[in-house]
């Protein structure tokens, strides 16, 4: 446990997501089976466990520490099942492995569960009650991701992350197959149907980059303001994955159920309303769910948008050119929810350029470009694949807090919240933490500190005298906005020194591109 | 009571009418006793102050020479007024004391702040039997157990093994903690050179006129500093200093960040719990140790000192003096 809790703590403080890679990957390697794969499974959230409740804890608290001395921890502390980590009486330490605390949440009885809890918490030190706490309560909030999980994973050995993407989906705690895999054993056979393929992702480009290719060569497609899938279906098993390999069926039945085919295709997940598709607002309300209610499943109905085939009636395609592959695609009846994402007719850059400039949907955000001969190749090659996004949206804003940042920018303010005229008031309508030179980063942080009005904590409140330009990608409307709006991948494309603050933009501005 | 006659709060600190002084005084008075050189302790602008050598020589760096009146080196009991006060060690910085005050048969004991942990930088805290003990009540909370400094020390030291480009800047206050922090890295075999920011050079300077063997240290104020481990006032990681740092680990040494909240609110990447307060198994147990027939509470967590006490079924009362924060943490 005490691996384990030490790797918690300092991931739980550590900011750089390089840092809590490396210091995972360094875990992993250094940490025998089974722990590390069932510290793996508690990181990622795929361990299932019996949850223990609140009032469980406090019970067993109030068995051994004075109550009146309990509650005025707890009021200190603020988290319940930190104060009893830190309060509980000190027992013989003996450090259990992190595999018993594992056995002990899966397989103990609800009757004999809160002796069994105290045993353990009398052979812990203070750091490992904390974790064991945690995994006690389902409540690690560390923030690894799966993929982070299989970055580190990669870094350990041969396997590479489209390798190890293909095989997760079939893998099981504490993963000793893999690890085993990892260390130069045999790859594990994928059990699982309907697993998950490495995706082929694009590159951006511009028509200075377009100018030199041959515009016959390629096929365009509307780039579509969704979200990235893969839908598997194979042998009864339909899944839905993220471009990351997440499976998100669960939050998708009606996508799932609609998916009468049999193969792994790949196209765009959208909130689809007969004909006409919703903008990327209504989707969000129906993604990271463990389920969906009747209610949104009517009023937010999903539905796929298709443009790639890897896998179909058991022939892997992803060999073929894209051409190939696409004409068996336009051959297929899907059926309701599902459709084909059309081609789009051009003779010349300019022509797409057109059809860029004045898409016939809102929810379109660019054209896609694919060479006609390209494979399906895992991962983001330079050349047969580009997206060419529409410009982003600007708006001049005021500075009006800062923060210092963490890690290389460290002792910089370079957090910074800004906001635009709504009358006679600045209102806050976004954050932009990127976007700027390392240069603007140190011109930035001189302006921070010499125009700090107020601190509140790490925080400073700005004199509102500087204007930046802030560039994003697509505004959806928000009750948790102050503002009303909540702009996505926002960024501070130029820092506007010329600008006097009573000349920036108007909410009313950012409300009429909504 | 007669402890009550003998001290009592007033809004100038703790005050004895038959000394005429008042101990640790928050504004300038006649006659100060000082426990030690914190600043929320030791003011300036006192007629005569009375303390240990090392406390008068800390105050009078950090001040300037003419931060009182006069002032007398406390050195062995003394007879003021009617009463007779005493200093002895209390184990939290170089110089502190607690000061013990007698009057007829009884003794009143304040503590300060003191620590019951052994620190390589100052004299250990040594029991005085008493009837009044005052005690402070910074981690006066059953939460609060400092884990052994040697384990966080080696937390550090594995740090700067995992990330060895990274230069790891600690903060921790320039009197006694900076210094801890030091000793504590050269107790546990680090012999590299530390670089120390420049408001803690004068401090670390005169901790080694006492004999306390801190090592090599070098400037960190250079545009390139090649030490890894960097000690600094906590302060100066909102200053543009920190700006010569390439992608540094940013610590904090202090017995807040044994609480979670306290430290994500500090943004440090590496809480380090080192104190120089009691904690409480160590408060507690002191006062099991002196078992003093009354205990006063000066500042912070007075609920849980008294609740203990309470359930000890030893009589106590909070002093409710304001303004002692805690420069030390």
């Amino acid at each position: 446990m005490k691996a384990f809790a030490a790797l918690l703590e300092r991931l739980a403080f550590t900011p750089s997501r390089n840092a809590k890679l490396q210091l995972l990957q360094h875990y992993l390697e250094r940490i025998p089976d089974p722990d590390r794969g069932w510290a793996l499974a508690a990181l990622t959230g795929d361990l299932q466990l019996r949850t223990v409740t609140p009032s469980l804890l406090r019970g067993l608290a109030a068995e051994r520490v004075d109550d009146q001395l309990l509650s005025l921890s707890y009021d200190f502390v603020g988290d319940l099942a930190e104060t009893i980590a830190l309060i509980w009486p000190d027992g013989a330490q003996n450090d259990p492995p992190l595999s018993q605390a594992v056995a002990l949440l899966q397989g103990t009885g609800k009757a004999a569960l809160p002796a069994a809890i105290a045993a353990m918490l009398d052979r812990l030190g203070p750091s490992e009650r904390l974790a064991f706490l945690k995994l006690a309560t389902g409540n690690l909030r560390i923030g690894v991701s799966a993929r982070m999980a299989r970055l580190a994973l990669a870094g350990m050995g041969a396997p590479t992350v489209p390798e190890l993407e293909e095989i997760w989906h079939g893998l099981t705690p504490p993963y000793a197959p893999l690890f085993g895999w990892i260390a130069g054993g045999v790859k594990p056979e994928s059990a699982a149907l309907a697993p998950f393929r490495p995706v082929m992702l694009s590159t951006p480009t511009d028509l200075a980059e377009l100018s030199a290719l041959e515009p016959t060569d390629f096929h365009a497609e509307w780039k579509w303001d969704g979200i990235r899938v893969q839908a598997v279906s194979d042998g009864g098993v339909r899944r839905l994955y993220s471009r990351t390999g997440e499976d998100i069926s669960t939050a998708f039945p009606d996508v799932i159920a609609a998916m009468e085919f049999d193969g792994t295709v790949d196209g765009e997940l959208l909130v689809r309303r007969d004909a006409e598709v919703a903008p990327f607002g209504d989707l969000q309300k129906r993604l990271n769910r463990k389920s969906v209610g009747k209610g949104l499943l009517t009023s937010h109905p999903a539905g796929l948008r298709l443009y790639d085939l890897l896998i179909w009636q058991g022939r892997d395609l992803r060999g073929l050119p894209l051409e190939e592959r696409r004409a068996i695609l336009d051959s297929a009846d899907f059926g309701p929810r599902i459709d084909v994402s059309p081609l789009l007719d051009f003779a010349n850059w300019d022509d797409l350029a057109a059809l860029r400039a004045d898409p016939p949907a809102a929810v379109i955000e660019g054209v896609m470009i694919k060479r006609r001969d390209s494979p399906y190749i895992a991962g983001r090659p330079r050349g047969p694949w580009f997206k060419w996004k529409r410009d982003p949206m600007v708006v001049d804003a005021v500075l009006l807090y800062a923060q210092r940042g963490h890690g290389k920018r460290s002792g910089f303010h370079s957090d910074f919240t800004f906001g635009l005229w709504d009358g006679a008031d600045l209102v806050p309508v976004g954050k932009a933490y990127f976007g700027f030179t390392d240069a603007e980063l140190r011109e930035l942080d001189r302006f921070v500190r010499a125009n700090t009005v107020e601190r509140f904590g790490p925080v400073r409140q700005l004199a509102p005298k500087l204007v930046v330009e802030v560039a994003f990608e697509g505004l959806n409307r928000s009750t948790r906005h102050k503002s009303g709006v909540a702009m996505r991948f926002p960024r501070i494309s130029r820092i506007r020194w010329d600008k006097p603050a009573a000349e920036a933009d108007h909410l009313s501005t950012l409300e009429a591109m909504l | 009571m007669q402890a009550d006659r003998i001290l009592h709060p007033t809004e100038a600190g703790l005050y004895c009418p038959e000394g005429g002084f008042h101990i640790d005084p928050l504004r300038p008075v006649e006659r100060a006793l000082i426990t030690h050189g914190h600043s929320d302790h030791a003011r300036a602008g006192h007629g005569a102050v009375l303390a240990t050598a090392q406390t008068l020589d800390i105050m009078r760096l950090r001040m300037g020479p003419d931060f009182a009146g006069t002032t007398q080196i406390a050195d062995g009991p003394l007879r003021i007024g009617g009463v007779t006060v005493d200093f002895r060690p209390a184990g939290h910085v170089l110089g502190s004391s607690q000061i013990s005050v007698t009057s007829g048969d009884c003794r009143i004991v304040v503590s300060g702040d003191y620590s019951r942990a052994p620190n390589p930088t100052c004299a250990p805290f040594e029991p005085v039997a008493c009837d009044v003990f005052v005690t402070e009540a910074t981690f006066g909370l059953p939460v609060f157990r400092f884990p052994g400094p040697a384990t966080q020390v080696a937390k550090l030291i594995a740090s700067m093994a995992e990330f060895p480009d990274r230069p790891h800047l600690i903060g921790a206050y320039a009197l006694g903690k900076a210094q801890h922090v030091i000793a504590l890295m050269r107790e546990a075999g680090y012999d590299a050179p530390i670089a120390i920011h420049g408001a803690l050079q004068a401090m670390c300077d005169y901790y080694r006129t006492q004999g306390v063997d801190l090592g090599v240290l070098v400037p960190a104020t250079a545009d390139q500093v090649t030490a890894q481990l960097v000690i600094a006032p906590p302060s100066a990681f909102a200053s543009p200093w920190v700006q010569r740092f390439r992608d540094p680990v940013i610590g904090f040494a202090s017995g807040w960040m044994a609480v979670r909240a306290r430290a994500r609110q500090r943004g440090v990447e590496l809480p380090l719990v080192i104190s120089d307060h009691v904690d409480w198994p160590a408060l507690t147990a002191t006062l099991t140790e002196l078992s003093p027939s009354e205990v006063w509470v000066t500042h912070g967590a007075e609920e849980g000192v008294i609740r203990w006490c309470e359930l000890a079924q030893i009589p106590a009362r909070p002093l409710r003096l304001v303004g002692y924060e805690d420069e030390a943490e």
